[in-house]
C-alpha cells in the first residue's frame, strides 16, 4: 500500500511542480512584478497560439518537412556507414574518428555557412538536421552490430549461413533497440536544428515566423511558437516508442518474464 | 568400423602458438550411433569439437563425412552448445526454422516442416511465444529442433545440458533418449558428466592427457529404449568405476 502511495506521488510530481511554475508565471505578469509587454502571461500565450492557429499549423508543415527529410536522409548514410565500418575494419579505424570529431563542431556555427553556400531554400536546413542524426544514429547501429555474440555469429556459420543471412537474422533485429534509442534523440535535435537553420534565413517554416514575430515584438506569438514546437518534439518521440514497440514486438515479453523472475 | 561410417576424424591435431591442445584423435561416429566425448575440464573437447565442425582448420588430420573429406568446412555438421543462443527476436517456430529458411526454403515451407516436429519435441503450443517466455529446459529442446534441421546427417552438442538443475537434467535426458529412439540423430556429444555419458551413449571415448588424446573406448552394450532406472543398476556402476579408474590412470600420468 505504502508502495503505491509513493509510486502515485513520484508519478504526480513533476504535473505538479510544472502547473505551479505555470500559476507562478501567470501571477507574476498579472501582479505587475514583469511588465506585460516583456513577458506575456501563460493566457496570453493560449491565446495566441489558439488565435494563430491555421497560420502555425502551415508554418510547422515546412519545418516538419524539412525535418523529416534530413532524418530519412540521415538514417540512410548512418545505416550504410555503420553497415560498411562493420564489415570493413578499415572505415572503421578510418571513419569513427571523424564522426567523432564531426560531433565537437557546434551545428550552430556552421549552419550561416550552410545557408550561404546553398540558398534560402529547403536545402541548408536539411542539411543541417542530416548532420545532427547522422551521427547517433550511426554510432548506435554500429554499437547494435557488434553487440551480437560471438557463439550466435559461430553457430550460424555451422549452420551455412552467409554473410548477408548473418547480418539479415542476426546483427540487423540485434541492433534494433539501439536504433530506436538513437532514433529518439535524433529525433529532437532534428526538429529544434530544423528551427535553428529556418532562423538565420528563409520563407518559410517555424524558425522564420518566430524571428519574424519576435521583431515585431508580439512576444505572446514568439511563446506559442516555442510551445507549439515542445508539443511536435515530444510527439515526435513518442511516435519513435510507437514505431518501437510496433518494430520489436518481443520486447514487451522481455521485459515482463524479467519482472517475474 | 562396421555399420554404414557417417563422420570419421583421422589423425586430427591442432595447437595454438607452440602449445599442442590434443594430437592424433581417431574417431568415427556410425549412422544412428550416439557417441560421447567424456573428458575434464581443459582437455581440449571444445578445440575438437570447432574444428571437427569446420570452424577451425586443425593443423592436421582430416574429418570425412560420408568419405568425403570436410576439413575445415563449416555448414555440414549440426552444433549445438550449452547457451541456447535462441534469437530473442524470432519466435520459437522462426527460431527451430531458421537452419531452413537459411538453406535456402521459402519462409512457409520452412515453418509448415519445423511445425510438424513441435508435438514429438513436446514444445506444442511455445510456436507463436517468444524464446524469453519459455524455461531453460524447453528453450534447450527448441535448440535441439534447430539443431536437428541444421544436419547433413551428424549433429555434435557441446554439453547441452550442463548449464541446467538437476532435476530438469534428469526430465531433459529421459526426453532426449526418447526424442531419439524417434528421429535416430547420429549425435557425437561432449560432457564432463560420467553419468550423462553412460545414460546416453552407445559408446564413449575418453580425452585425456597433456597433450590430450583418445585414450580408451567403452561401449556401453545396456539396449535400448534404456530405462531411466538404468543409472541405479550394478551395470552402470561397473561402467562408472571403469571410466573413474581410467580417468585418474591418465590423470596421474
Amino acid at each position: 500500500m505504502h508502495k503505491k502511495w509513493t509510486n502515485i506521488t513520484n508519478k504526480l510530481a513533476s504535473p505538479l511542480l510544472l502547473i505551479l511554475l505555470i500559476l507562478l508565471w501567470q501571477a507574476a505578469v498579472d501582479l505587475r512584478w514583469i511588465p506585460r509587454y516583456l513577458l506575456p502571461s501563460p493566457t496570453d500565450v493560449i491565446a495566441a497560439f489558439f488565435s494563430d492557429f491555421s497560420n502555425l499549423m502551415i508554418q510547422a508543415g515546412f519545418t516538419l518537412q524539412e525535418t523529416f527529410l534530413g532524418m530519412l536522409i540521415g538514417v540512410c548514410l548512418a545505416f550504410l556507414t555503420a553497415v560498411a565500418m562493420d564489415r570493413f575494419e578499415f572505415f572503421y579505424h578510418a571513419l569513427y574518428p571523424i564522426l567523432v570529431i564531426t560531433q565537437t563542431i557546434p551545428t550552430i556555427a556552421i549552419a550561416p555557412l550552410l545557408l550561404i553556400w546553398m540558398g534560402f531554400g529547403i536545402a541548408p536546413k536539411v542539411v543541417l538536421v542530416v548532420i545532427v542524426c547522422y551521427f547517433p544514429i550511426s554510432v548506435s547501429l554500429l554499437d547494435g552490430f557488434r553487440s551480437v555474440d560471438p557463439d550466435t555469429v559461430r553457430l550460424m556459420k555451422t549452420m551455412g549461413s552467409s554473410r548477408l543471412q548473418i547480418f539479415r537474422y542476426v546483427k540487423f533485429p540485434a541492433s534494433l533497440s539501439r536504433f530506436f534509442a538513437g532514433l529518439r534523440i535524433s529525433t529532437t535535435y532534428a526538429m529544434v536544428s530544423a528551427v535553428v537553420a529556418e532562423w538565420l534565413g528563409g520563407t518559410n517554416g517555424l524558425g522564420v515566423y518566430m524571428t519574424r514575430v519576435r521583431k515585431a515584438y508580439a512576444y505572446n506569438n514568439m511563446f506559442a511558437v516555442i510551445l507549439l514546437t515542445s508539443i511536435i518534439s515530444l510527439l515526435l518521440m513518442k511516435a519513435v516508442d510507437l514505431l518501437q514497440k510496433f518494430c520489436m514486438p518481443w520486447e514487451k515479453s522481455e521485459k515482463q518474464s524479467s519482472k517475474t523472475n | 568400423m562396421s555399420q554404414s561410417c557417417l563422420l570419421k576424424a583421422k589423425n586430427l591435431s591442432q595447437e595454438f602458438s607452440g602449445t599442442t591442445i590434443f594430437k592424433e584423435v581417431n574417431l568415427y561416429l556410425a549412422e544412428g550411433e550416439l557417441i560421447c566425448l567424456l573428458g575434464v575440464s581443459g582437455a581440449g573437447k571444445t578445440t575438437l569439437f570447432n574444428v571437427l565442425s569446420g570452424l577451425q582448420m586443425p593443423k592436421s588430420g582430416h574429418i570425412f563425412l560420408r568419405e568425403k573429406e570436410i576439413t575445415g568446412e563449416a555448414g555440414h555438421l549440426a552444433y549445438m552448445l550449452q547457451k541456447d543462443l535462441l534469437l530473442p527476436y524470432r519466435t520459437v517456430l522462426d527460431n527451430a526454422a531458421l537452419p531452413l529458411l537459411i538453406r535456402g526454403e521459402t519462409k512457409a515451407q520452412a515453418r509448415e516442416k519445423a511445425a510438424a516436429f513441435f508435438p514429438e519435441f513436446g514444445i506444442s503450443g511455445t510456436e507463436n511465444k517468444w524464446p524469453s517466455q519459455l524455461s531453460g529446459g524447453m528453450r534447450q529442446r527448441v535448440a535441439l529442433l534447430r539443431t536437428y534441421f541444421s544436419n547433413d546427417g551428424a549433429a555434435l552438442l557441446d554439453e547441452p545440458f550442463s548449464a541446467l538443475d538437476t532435476i530438469t537434467k534428469s526430465a531433459i535426458h529421459h526426453w532426449y533418449l526418447n526424442v531419439m529412439e524417434k528421429i535416430k540423430l547420429s549425435t557425437l556429444f561432449i560432457t564432463h558428466d560420467i553419468n550423462e555419458a553412460i545414460l546416453l551413449s552407445d559408446r564413449i571415448y575418453i580425452l585425456s592427457g597433456t597433450p590430450s588424446t583418445i585414450t580408451a573406448e567403452i561401449k556401453i552394450a545396456e539396449p535400448r529404449p534404456r530405462s531411466s532406472d538404468f543409472p541405479l543398476t550394478s551395470t552402470f556402476l561397473d561402467y562408472k568405476k571403469q571410466i573413474l579408474s581410467l580417468l585418474r590412470l591418465n590423470g596421474a600420468s
